[in-house]
């Protein structure tokens, strides 16, 4: 059961984690062709008119352009990223610790496994008006909105990660004299990186969006107050603007976490 | 060799006692799940400086008994002991050959072949010297920096090997260590095998499913016989290893014995 509830998300995670290194890896000339192309048709697609509340991408950059100007994107970056911080920490931290705990022990696994497949299996957008009527509609309910978006899937994969380490290593360690604290540091953890961190990736991927869902649900603040500011007076260039920012702030933290991987854990990467 | 040992028995020097078991195990039974019966009262003794192979068809329990010898698993009954003591666990003196290797990834040739004296604490110049030493001996010189993934599977399994010596323990036990590389790489591998066993004096433990490698590398052949797992017949394989290893390839003595093995083991098989 629980098996097949979360190796889609894991062979996921690795999916993304290898296309983003492809992507990476493509010389600079095929990208900024690839995001030209990709404009260059937004452009065309918001000229032709088809509708009202599309616009061209030179619009939207100017519109851009002018809230970084007029410093109301700033603001709203500051109040949206307090909630995602907060919450991503607290994601990380409890997350990554209970994942490991339950991969090391059968007993914290019995415990505590059912609590994350259930988050994990949940429609958050329903929990959210409940959140609020508990929680009230301040920072509380933002950092928690984030945290049961972003915390099972970086669990269960850290648990996932900790089991699939091979046996052979284990018993290597095993066989060496190595104690169990070596076997944790040196072998299980670097051996569980990859796929902790394609957990990790899509946990705050899934941050982002909690975080966004909060402001849009709960009270309009920061990004989620932009969007739908910009949308109820018709300032679509912005409106548009402001998803867009968010969108690609989300993909550079998720490829900046990638880089960070390799960095720390695969120095065998490095040089692929 | 042998006469030698035999008109000194109380010889000191290093390694020359090689007629004095160092491991020796005693009424083995394992059982799996309460079900399974993998070995049957084996009661063997291995000797000090030979290399000795369990052979037999796969599902016979040689891995198991490895693994028994090396500490990674309980026997239901019985015990073994090394230098006399009983095993309760890994030690020092045993150092385990992979059947996949077990290399870590994510670190290079030499820290790999260093991971053994890393887990003893050795400080790290001195760690990375032996290592150095033995990546040397095993033919890797010049890869020290490399990464596994960028080895052919022959040179992953002399890390392996490098990272068993480097701990220099007095037993090494060998999991099916050449049946995840290629014929050819296997040979060569083989070869070098005996000549590593002139210069380094260890007690090998070999298991294989391989009836030429048996008796190509062999003092002593165990015939493990399949579910539950037995002693079948022990041989020991009158070949002189002294010359070119391509003419024990060719041997009268290895033909026959090859032979002769084989048609004990037909019936397990089908």
């Amino acid at each position: 059961m629980t098996k097949t509830d979360t190796v889609p998300s894991a062979i996921a995670g690795g999916v993304t984690g290898g296309a983003m290194t492809r992507f990476a890896q493509m010389p600079v000339f095929w990208r900024l062709l690839s995001l030209a192309l990709f404009f260059g048709a937004w452009e065309l697609a918001g000229q032709s008119n088809f509708n009202a509340a599309f616009p061209t991408f030179t619009e939207t950059f100017a519109a851009f352009v002018e809230m970084v100007l007029d410093g109301s994107m700033g603001a709203a970056y500051l109040r949206t990223i307090e909630p995602l911080i907060v919450g991503l920490a607290f994601s990380l931290g409890v997350g990554v610790a209970a994942g490991v705990a339950m991969g090391l022990r059968r007993d914290v696994e019995f415990l505590t496994l059912p609590i994350f497949i259930t988050m994990q299996a949940a429609p958050m957008a329903a929990l959210i008006p409940l959140i609020t009527f508990v929680y009230g509609v301040g920072l509380a309910s933002k950092v928690l909105a984030v945290v049961f978006l972003a915390m099972p899937v970086i669990t269960i994969n850290s648990y996932k990660a900790v089991r699939n380490v091979p046996g052979s290593l284990l018993d290597m360690t095993r066989s060496f004299m190595g104690s169990r604290w070596q076997q944790i540091t040196r072998i299980i953890l670097p051996a569980a990186s990859p796929m902790m961190f394609a957990g990790i990736r899509l946990g705050v991927a899934e941050g982002f969006s909690g975080v966004v869902l909060a402001e849009l649900l709960i009270t309009p603040t920061g990004i989620g107050d932009l969007i739908t500011y910009h949308r109820s007076v018709a300032n679509f260039g912005h409106m548009y603007a402001t998803i867009v920012s968010i969108v690609a702030f989300a993909v550079i933290a998720v490829s900046l976490l990638y880089h960070l991987e390799t960095k720390l854990f695969r120095p065998e990467k490095r040089g692929q | 060799m042998n006469a030698i040992a035999q008109a000194e028995p109380s010889a000191t020097v290093a390694g020359s006692a090689p007629a004095t078991p160092i491991v020796r195990t005693r009424g083995i039974h394992k059982v799996y799940g309460g079900t399974v019966h993998a070995l049957k009262d084996i009661n063997l003794e291995f000797k000090r400086g030979e290399l000795t192979s369990l052979l037999g068809p796969s599902g016979c329990g040689k891995t198991t008994l490895l693994k028994i010898i090396a500490g990674l698993l309980e026997p239901t009954e019985g015990e073994v002991e090394v230098n006399g003591k009983p095993v309760t666990g890994p030690g020092p003196e045993r150092a385990f050959v992979f059947q996949d290797f077990a290399l870590m990834p994510w670190a290079t040739v030499l820290r790999n072949a260093a991971f053994g004296l890393e887990l003893q604490g050795v400080n790290r110049s001195e760690r990375e010297e032996r290592a150095r030493h033995y990546v040397n001996e095993v033919g890797l010189s010049g890869f020290e920096d490399k990464y596994p993934h960028e080895l052919s599977g022959g040179m992953r399994q002399r890390v392996g090997l490098a990272r068993a010596l480097a701990v220099d323990a007095d037993v090494l036990l060998m999991d099916e260590p050449f049946s995840a590389v290629d014929e050819q790489t296997r040979r060569k591998f083989q070869e070098d095998l005996i000549h590593l066993r002139e210069r380094e004096n260890k007690t090998f433990i070999l298991v294989t499913h391989s009836i030429e490698e048996a008796v190509y590398l062999s003092d002593r052949i165990v015939l493990l016989s399949p579910r539950p797992g037995r002693v079948g017949q022990v041989i020991d394989p009158e070949i002189e290893r002294k010359g070119d290893p391509d003419a024990i390839r060719r041997a009268p003595e290895y033909l026959d014995l090859t032979d002769e093995i084989w048609r004990g083991l037909r019936e397990y098989v089908e």
